[in-house]
């Protein structure tokens, strides 16, 4: 039976797990490109997991109280590694000159202030909080991204939402069908093996089937010449993944929607200031996000690259010239079709009276309004969808107008 | 019969590491006495502690880093030297490759350090092991492979010795219960070049010992370990008023405090408060170890600085500490390990690994029952989830995790492994890397982390290469029996049965859901 089926389908036999009536998943694929004008958008979501010190990232110099609470790692105007100024209040760290120059150009944006509605001081709880999209922890079956996808209207012509990396981040999981990819190089299973297993699934162990069956979809579309892990350090493999993701999205067919983590922000001690340990993450991510705007090429234009943490840290530094736990932070926007080039920012103020629970940056602006914002704005979804179904029970932070063009 | 295999299998898979193949007879022993075959292993003195030739301890492999740093240390000084002094042509034959050898044995962690002010390599550097393959600086010719520093061989040997226990034990129970616990406690090797060195002894000192013994002593253990004081900067951490505190205007940091009561013990939710963590964080200062100076102690043991320890009573979750010293933060310590939450906290967690996702509320009841009445009797916990119905009920629907996956098909094939490598870079690609969990809340334990689409095809290419490798050396059907015998199910058989080559075959065997699901 199995040959039989085998010796009548096509060259790649993986193609079949494409058309197989099984895998109706893929019969419902998103449609989203607006036919008149050719705007065809795609969404990346970066997730940084430890939380990332906002005030490292984008510091308030102008404020008078940043400086003496960030001690020995505030970052300054000037000296040999001078912030970045974005405008006259804010500044960007120096090891981010990519995100600068998007910034010069209009292609990117800054958040400050932000947090999720979580107010806890967990990581964990904190990143189920930030991908689920509910407003406190313990939901954890399936993330807004994924329930976004849901509700988009369905068509042809697009694939469904890639995780990059072994594993599918929460914000992606849930019902509608997502792909995963990950760099490696390994020798592949063929074909026939693969097919069999799969048959062997579907009757054995459905949900092994599915998952399987997703997993062999894509790495034939990532791998190209020079995605061969290169090995090297953390920042290398941030760039690395984002170059392949970016090339998986920039296909006609390609997913419009990504998500993917990067771990290592929790800089408890020597989180360093223009140069260190958090500089060198930073420099990673910039790269990253680099690597997108290359790999992406023309539908960059149509792009939007939403970074987001869980938490914030303390404004002031700890004992150990790191930073603990804390609460507001910011996010980051990239892309062409962000409407761009601005820090947006209700400033709370630094003074120990006006820190959250006397010392962490207050949030003033919910995560989740600017995530509406920018689903609203490349995918036209509704503020009751985004209200009741992508973030539930969230009336109260509406969606942030105007951040996409 | 058929019976009797099921429950071989809960045997073997739920509790253990799977079957054995060869002689061993494994699923007919087990599916005789199900629980005895368990139990057995429960029964023998001494039977969780690992001892190999050459492995060391905590403060031998401290001193062998320091030794390591400065050796790396004084060949870039000298390069440095060389460099300056030297006519371009004169270098000796002898001494270039070795400066060229020391500068990049270190080369990974000395790529990070030049991006960063002070030479302390990130907590992210890239992991040895993973980049073996490819070396992390890509430009210029390909060097010859270097050969392995202390740090690395260590590491390896370590791994090694875990790992050929896992494959001779017989049903491997406590070695998936030191499994537990390890990742329970979890630190990460990628934390720097101390936590690297000291992954496998962590374990072995602080873990083994007491997996059949009482939480409050591994808690204890885990705490006072120089491997979780570096992995959670405690070392670091200085009481404001302390004199050294006072000395070095520097203070408090609260990581390992908060992680003991949210991942180790109470859990998040578990009644605890921001204050309660920077007041825990104050009653654990001056809790380090020695260091390369060696002024406190042996270098790389367990020492309590009473400069860097904040003096006075502290409160902690209502409860006032008086004590002086370090007996203040054993006295806090053993509270927290005999808290309501915290036996809840242990196990829930304790039955979601072993028996479901979603853990039988009865079962977690009568263990949290148990924990309790046992002041924390590990062994009797273990004991408790044997003997109840429902662990030996419940449908095998867990997925094995990379590392027991990768354990399961070497025992299964009967290969004790000689060299760590094909394992650890299996783990490292399937996304659990050995020691090396991405936070210290350790890796996933649910079915969502292990049956994602990307890992499973990363699964089946993997065993597609053991298949290629050893396929023609085993007989599949036979390989069935060892593994499942008359509990397999009549697609898998059929499917073995039908592979086009004995290749094929091994890797569908190694992919079927009787080998992949515990």
């Amino acid at each position: 039976m199995i040959d039989c089926v085998e010796n009548r389908l096509l060259a790649s036999r993986r193609g079949l797990l494409l058309g197989g009536a099984s895998f109706a998943a893929w019969a419902y694929l998103p449609k989203f490109a607006r036919g008149a004008d050719g705007h065809d958008p795609r969404l990346v979501v970066v997730i940084l997991r430890g939380a990332l010190d906002g005030l490292s990232t984008v510091a308030p110099i102008g404020d008078p109280d940043y400086a003496g609470l960030h001690g020995s790692i505030a970052l300054t105007a000037d000296g040999a590694h001078p912030a970045t100024m974005l405008d006259s209040f804010f500044a960007l760290h120096p090891a981010m000159p990519e995100f600068a120059r998007m910034y010069r150009d209009k292609h990117a944006a800054v958040i400050h202030a932000v947090a999720t509605p979580y107010r806890d001081r967990s990581h964990f709880d904190g990143q189920d909080v930030l991908e689920s999209g509910y407003a406190g922890p313990g939901r954890v079956q399936s993330g807004w991204l994924n329930r976004a996808l849901e509700v988009l209207p369905r068509g042809e012509r697009v694939s469904s939402g890639l995780a990059v990396g072994p594993t599918t981040p929460l914000v992606l999981r849930g019902n509608a069908p997502t792909v995963g990819w990950a760099p490696v190089a390994l020798p592949q299973a063929d074909d026939d093996t693969a097919m069999r297993l799969v048959e062997l699934y579907r009757h054995r162990d459905p949900v092994l089937a599915t998952a399987l069956a997703q997993g062999l979809q894509l790495d034939k579309a990532a791998s190209g010449d020079d995605m061969k892990p290169k090995g090297g350090n953390a920042a290398a493999q941030m760039r690395q993944v984002a170059h392949g993701a970016a090339r998986l999205m920039a296909a006609d067919d390609g997913p419009r929607i990504a998500a993917l983590a990067f771990d290592g922000w929790d800089t408890h001690a020597n989180e360093g200031g223009p140069v260190g340990r958090l500089a060198f993450l930073l420099g990673g991510l910039d790269g990253a996000l680099a690597e997108f705007e290359s790999g992406l090429g023309e539908r960059w234009r149509d792009a939007v690259v939403v970074v987001a943490t869980e938490f914030g840290r303390t404004a002031r530094i700890n004992g150990t010239d790191g930073t603990d736990h804390g609460t507001g932070t910011m996010a980051l926007l990239a892309g062409g079709a962000v409407k761009a080039g601005r820090v947006i920012a209700d400033w709370p103020g630094l003074k120990l009276a006006n820190l959250h629970e006397g010392r962490d940056l207050k949030p003033t602006t919910d995560l989740r309004s600017v995530i509406k914002g920018v689903l609203q704005g490349q995918f036209g979804l509704s503020d009751r969808v985004l209200a009741e179904t992508v973030f539930p029970d969230s009336a109260a932070a509406k969606p942030m107008k105007g951040l996409v063009a | 019969m058929a019976r009797d295999s099921q429950a071989a299998l809960v045997a073997l898979n739920r509790f253990g590491f799977g079957a054995r193949g060869g002689a061993s007879g494994d699923l007919i022993d087990a599916a005789s006495d199900p629980r005895g075959f368990v139990k057995a292993e429960l029964a023998r003195p001494n039977g969780v502690l690992l001892e190999a030739p050459g492995l060391q301890s905590t403060p031998q492999l401290g001193q062998a880093v320091f030794a390591y740093q400065d050796e790396v240390k004084q060949a870039r000084e000298a390069a440095k030297a060389t460099a300056a002094a030297e006519t371009p042509t004169q270098a000796s034959a002898d001494q270039k490759p070795a400066l060229r050898r020391n500068l990049s044995l270190n080369a990974a962690a000395s790529e990070v350090a030049g991006q960063m002010a002070d030479a302390r390599p990130a907590d992210n550097a890239a992991k040895p092991e993973a980049m073996q393959p490819s070396p992390g600086a890509p430009p210029a010719a390909k060097p010859a492979p270097q050969p392995l520093n202390v740090i690395q061989k260590t590491f390896r040997a370590e791994a090694l010795a875990r790992l050929q226990r896992a494959t001779l034990v017989e049903c491997g129970f406590t070695e998936r219960l030191v499994v537990f616990w390890s990742n329970h406690f979890c630190i990460s090797a990628s934390k720097g070049e101390l936590a690297r060195i000291w992954a496998g002894a962590f374990e072995r000192e602080a873990i083994r010992p007491h997996v059949l013994g009482r939480f409050a002593d591994m808690l204890k253990a885990v705490e006072q370990h120089p491997a979780m004081l570096f992995f959670l900067d405690n070392q670091q951490s200085l009481g404001p008023d302390s004199r050294a505190g006072q000395n070095r205007k520097r203070g408090l940091n609260e990581n390992l405090a908060r992680e003991i009561m949210e991942l180790h013990t109470l859990s998040v939710g578990g009644g605890y408060t921001q204050d309660d963590v920077t007041s825990l964080a104050r009653i654990i200062t001056g809790w380090t170890f020695a260091g390369r100076q060696g002024q406190l102690g042996a270098p790389g043991s367990f020492v309590f600085n009473v400069n860097a320890h904040q003096p006075g009573p502290q409160i902690l979750l209502g409860k006032t500490y008086g004590q002086a010293g370090l007996a203040q933060g054993e006295a806090a310590l053993a509270d927290l390990a005999r808290h309501p939450s915290t036996a809840n906290f242990i196990a829930t967690k304790f039955v979601r690994h072993f028996v479901a996702d979603d853990p039988p509320p009865s079962l977690v009841a009568r263990l949290r029952d148990i924990f309790v009445k046992t002041d924390g009797d590990l062994k009797a916990l273990a004991m408790a989830l044997v003997d109840s119905d429902e662990a030996w009920k419940a449908p095998l629907t867990k997925m094995r995790s990379p590392y027991d996956f990768l354990v399961a098909s070497g025992r299964l094939l009967a290969r004790v492994p000689e060299d760590p490598s094909r394992y650890l870079n299996g783990l490292n690609l399937l996304g659990q890397p050995l020691w090396s969990p991405a936070g210290p809340n350790g890796f996933p334990d649910t079915n969502a982390a292990w049956a994602a689409p990307e890992g499973m095809k990363l699964r089946l290419d993997i065993a597609a290469q053991i298949g290629s490798r050893l396929g023609n050396t085993i007989d599949p059907l036979d390989l069935l029996e060892f593994a499942a015998a008359d509990a397999a199910s009549i697609e898998t058989r059929r499917t073995i049965e039908r592979a086009e080559s004995r290749q094929q075959a091994l890797a569908l065997l190694l992919m079927s859901p009787e080998m992949q699901r515990r």
